[in-house]
């Protein structure tokens, strides 16, 4: 089950649609070139075939294992575990300060969908640790930074986000663990969280608990959570391992897919008290973890673009060697390769058109995540901070259901192998299944961007991203080029039919949010197609306009217009069906009583 | 000790070759390329050395077009000091490589000359030996196992009998089998600081030496296709086929 990095398709991205020389000129990136992305790339792909696909398979037939508090990873974990943190992959992104690499997030994206398509189990690890650096970057003191930080850059300790508790999961502000504070200024942590990604295996000797709590004076809901750090080992002052905390591994749980990550139910102070550390101030730990959700959302979002691209390349090679029946319209010809029926054939479009509009947004929001974070311009960091918040949740909700869609796609190719183990194909489509639930499901994702990120601010941030498809839809359909021409008339209708949507939505938010939110979803379906089909018809642009030059590489080119072309005529087609359900649909979904089903 | 590693640029392993239509050679056009896996160890044998500090300095090179650049650059992220670019767009056969390193050996001076015992490519398998006899240096070809000790290496070598250990005076041209070691994977600081390690590009020219192709290529087809296999009955069915049709026996 070999994998290998679409680097060609993610330098095409990188430099052409999401502007790396832009990212390059961002004060603290001007390291960064084309040549040493590339050379990244490479490198970063070859420990991705070496290390990290080898095991996916294995790992998940393998399993993680409980034994008496005692969780440990299947084989060949610790070994490539090491290689991630000696090769320098866990710091890619961090700030230099603490021993970061303080690489641009563009780049570490493209690096994590090649680690995550090797092997998603593994990364969720290194992900989560991610998430922990983040908050105590955001909101810790310079004591609690020097502490942990140094050591969860280096991967040398792991980090985990302790949120969900049995009664709260989607609601967050259920949440009823409790600190109570210490003489020493110290707390003491008491609660149980379940679902916690990697809260205890053993690839590093010291696992670093963030963890959601009430002080016992908190007020009631939202603004009564605060946020710890609870250290597996405790840390002494001279940096060396001290006392095991009171927090203990109680099981971890059986799932459809990503069988080598433990998700663990961990027990918080049932010895006296788990000793944690106050994170910023009392009382904002949600606000705090809103502010991180972001990169954690994006980087889940990521996981259905990465799954996506291994299905494809698995169900492509398979479709080249499959030999089953002849080829329609030939008589007394030979038995052929499958690929050469055309319901394959359109269902490796599907999972090829889609796997590159998803590369193409994913690639194009991360640059604008590094000029919101870095710019000098305040307004360029505005503008861009504004379109990166509303394609949050699009690259979150979108990503991850078309990734399980892909994966199933990806079984449909195989046929009866498809649904055997053994192939491998169907671990794709289970590891794919858990990313359109964590970091806020799909019906959270919708709610965040039909209610914060739309109604909220009238519809100004979206309807700008209409101006700038619309614009680009009107080129097009000017366009001698046959296939341009069509993308483009596909665009300035599935446009249209977005911002019909946005118009109701804006329109009937406060009115009937009932009706709305149902609408949601479709809704979120619908901007997803459509922003991807716009960075698709503006590859196929920059791919014609490469071709009339005569570049050496016609056939990546035609294969870029080509298959930008079969996403307008199979994807973006669908988005004026999906805008009758957000606009006509509510009736009959809430129509019957509760009773009634 | 300076230890001198040439390295070749050559289509991916995992790349499926295939001959161009009019058979002038194979396809090249947008084929992913690599480090020849051979000069991959040559490399990680060169930084064990430096980094065991027995040599003291380490420098690939490579003759090629500029491309190799990327190619020499992956070295440096592994961890050679520097690199040495020969820059020519001329089709290069094993005569020309060995004579362009031979100018760089005189000039570099290395002790020890460490080479891939074949390209992936080509396959030819000449470069390491010719380049001892221009050079009138001793040679251990198909090394598995490299040990230097005062003014001498001793090399385990494979060959086809088992395994062969020989002791040469240095300097020497010592050329990696694939037992030899596992190459590293470069890591994100080194690949960071490998863009600025110096790579200095020569010209054929500077070098005296005329790279010009000596053989000329007639026409590249494809190997056979593999002929089904059959299930025969038994031993002796299996006997009297290796023996009449196979003629092996
Ligand atoms: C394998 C795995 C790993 C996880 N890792 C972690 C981790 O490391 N740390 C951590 O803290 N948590 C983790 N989680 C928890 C995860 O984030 C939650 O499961 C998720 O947020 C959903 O919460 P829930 O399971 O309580 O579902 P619920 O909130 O009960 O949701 C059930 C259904 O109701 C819908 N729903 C709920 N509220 C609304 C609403 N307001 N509007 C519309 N629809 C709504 C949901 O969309 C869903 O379809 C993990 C979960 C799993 C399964």
């Amino acid at each position: 089950m070999s994998f290998t990095a679409p680097i060609r398709d993610m330098q095409f991205v990188l430099n052409e649609l999401a502007g790396l020389q832009e990212v390059a000129q961002l004060p603290g990136c001007e390291e960064v070139s084309s040549d040493l992305v590339s050379a990244i790339l490479e490198e970063g792909g070859k420990f991705a075939s070496g290390v990290l696909a080898p095991i996916n398979h294995s790992g998940d037939q393998e399993g993680a294992h409980w034994n008496n508090g005692v969780v440990t990873t299947p084989s060949g974990w610790k070994e490539a575990y090491k290689g991630f943190t000696d090769g320098g992959w866990s710091s890619i992104s961090c700030r230099q300060e603490f021993g970061g690499q303080a690489l641009p997030v563009v780049i570490a994206t493209a690096i994590n969908e090649m680690f995550k398509s090797a092997n998603m189990a593994f990364c969720l690890c290194p992900m989560l640790t991610q998430g922990a650096i983040e908050a105590l970057e955001l909101c810790g003191s310079h004591e609690l930074k020097e502490r942990f930080l140094p050591r969860m850059i280096s991967g040398e300790w792991t980090g985990t986000m302790n949120l969900t508790e049995p009664q709260a999961g989607s609601d967050l502000s259920a949440v009823r663990s409790r600190a109570v504070p210490q003489a020493d200024g110290s707390y003491h942590v008491f609660g149980q969280k379940i679902f916690i990604t990697y809260g205890e295996h053993d690839l590093t000797e010291n696992i670093v608990h963030l963890v959601l709590a009430r002080l016992p004076d908190a007020p009631e809901g939202v603004k009564g959570i605060s946020l710890f750090v609870v250290p597996k080992f405790l840390v002494n002052k001279d940096g060396s391992l001290g006392a095991r905390n009171d927090v203990q591994c109680v099981s971890i749980e059986h799932k459809l897919g990503i069988h080598a990550s433990p998700t663990c139910v961990l027990a918080f102070g049932d010895k006296g008290g788990a000793t944690g550390y106050l994170v910023g101030e009392a009382n904002r730990g949600l606000e705090y973890m809103f502010i991180m959700m972001n990169l954690a959302r994006f980087n889940v979002g990521l996981e259905g673009l990465s799954i996506s691209e291994r299905a494809y390349q698995k169900a492509a090679s398979y479709a080249r060697d499959r030999i089953q029946g002849f080829e329609a319209g030939v008589r007394g010809g030979p038995r052929v390769p499958i690929i050469a029926h055309s319901d394959i054939r359109r269902m490796l479009m599907l999972m090829r058109s889609n796997t590159e509009a998803m590369r193409a947004l994913v690639l194009v929001v991360a640059a604008g995540i590094d000029k919101a974070q870095r710019s000098s311009d305040p307004e360029q960091r505005a503008r861009n901070q504004a379109f990166v918040d509303l394609m949050i949740p699009v690259v979150k909700g979108w990503c991850t259901e078309t990734g399980i869609e892909v994966a199933s796609l990806g079984i449909q190719v195989h046929g009866g192998m498809g649904f055997i183990e053994e192939t491998g194909a169907a671990q794709y489509l289970r590891d794919a299944r858990i990313a359109a639930i964590y970091e806020g499901t799909t019906g959270i994702q919708a709610n965040d961007l039909i209610g914060r990120k739309i109604a909220r601010e009238g519809g100004a941030t979206v309807k700008a991203v209409v101006g700038m498809m619309r614009k680009l839809a009107l080129e097009l359909e000017t366009e001698s080029d046959a296939d341009l021409k069509r993308i483009g008339a596909a665009l300035a209708r599935a446009v249209a039919a977005m911002e019909r949507c946005v118009d109701y939505i804006v329109a009937n938010y406060a009115k009937d949010i009932k009706a709305v939110s149902v609408g949601a979803v479709p809704f979120l379906k619908l901007i997803g197609i459509v922003v991807g089909g716009w960075q698709l018809a503006r590859g196929a642009s920059i791919a014609q306009r490469k071709l009339a030059q005569g570049d050496s590489e016609a056939a990546f080119y035609k294969a870029k217009i080509v298959t930008a072309r079969f996403f307008a005529d199979h994807m973006m087609s669908q988005a004026e069906g999906l805008a009758q359900i957000v606009t006509e649909g509510a009736a009959g979904a809430l129509a019957l009583d509760q009773e009634a089903f | 000790m300076k230890i001198l590693v040439p390295i070749k640029r050559v289509i991916d392993y995992n790349v499926k070759v295939r001959v161009k239509a009019d058979g002038s050679g194979v396809d090249l056009a947008n084929v992913k390329m690599s480090m020849n896996p051979f000069d991959e160890i040559s490399v990680e044998e060169a930084v064990r050395l430096r980094e065991a500090g027995i040599a003291t300095e380490t420098v690939a090179v490579s003759c090629g077009t500029t491309a190799s650049q990327e190619t020499l650059r992956t070295a440096m992220a592994i961890g050679i000091d520097r690199s040495i670019l020969v820059e020519t767009d001329v089709e290069l056969q094993p005569l020309a490589v060995a004579k362009l390193l031979k100018a760089v050996v005189e000039k570099e001076q290395p002790t020890l000359v460490i080479l891939g015992k074949q390209a992936i490519d080509d396959d030819s398998n000449q470069v390491g030996q010719i380049l001892a006899a221009l050079l009138g240096w001793p040679q251990a070809t198909f090394a598995s196992k490299v040990h230097i000790e005062g003014g001498n290496v001793t090399v385990m070598r494979e060959v086809d009998g088992g395994l062969e250990t020989v002791e040469l005076k240095l300097p020497a041209i010592v050329t990696t089998d694939l037992r030899l070691n596992e190459p590293r994977y470069a890591t994100l600081p080194n690949i960071m600081k490998a863009k600025k390690k110096p790579l200095e590009t020569l010209k054929p020219e500077a070098l005296g030496v005329d790279p010009a192709p000596r053989l000329k290529t007639l026409k590249v087809v494809e190997p056979p296709k593999r002929a089904g296999g059959v299930k025969v009955a038994d031993v002796q069915e299996l006997v009297a086929k290796l023996k009449n049709e196979a003629k092996v026996l």
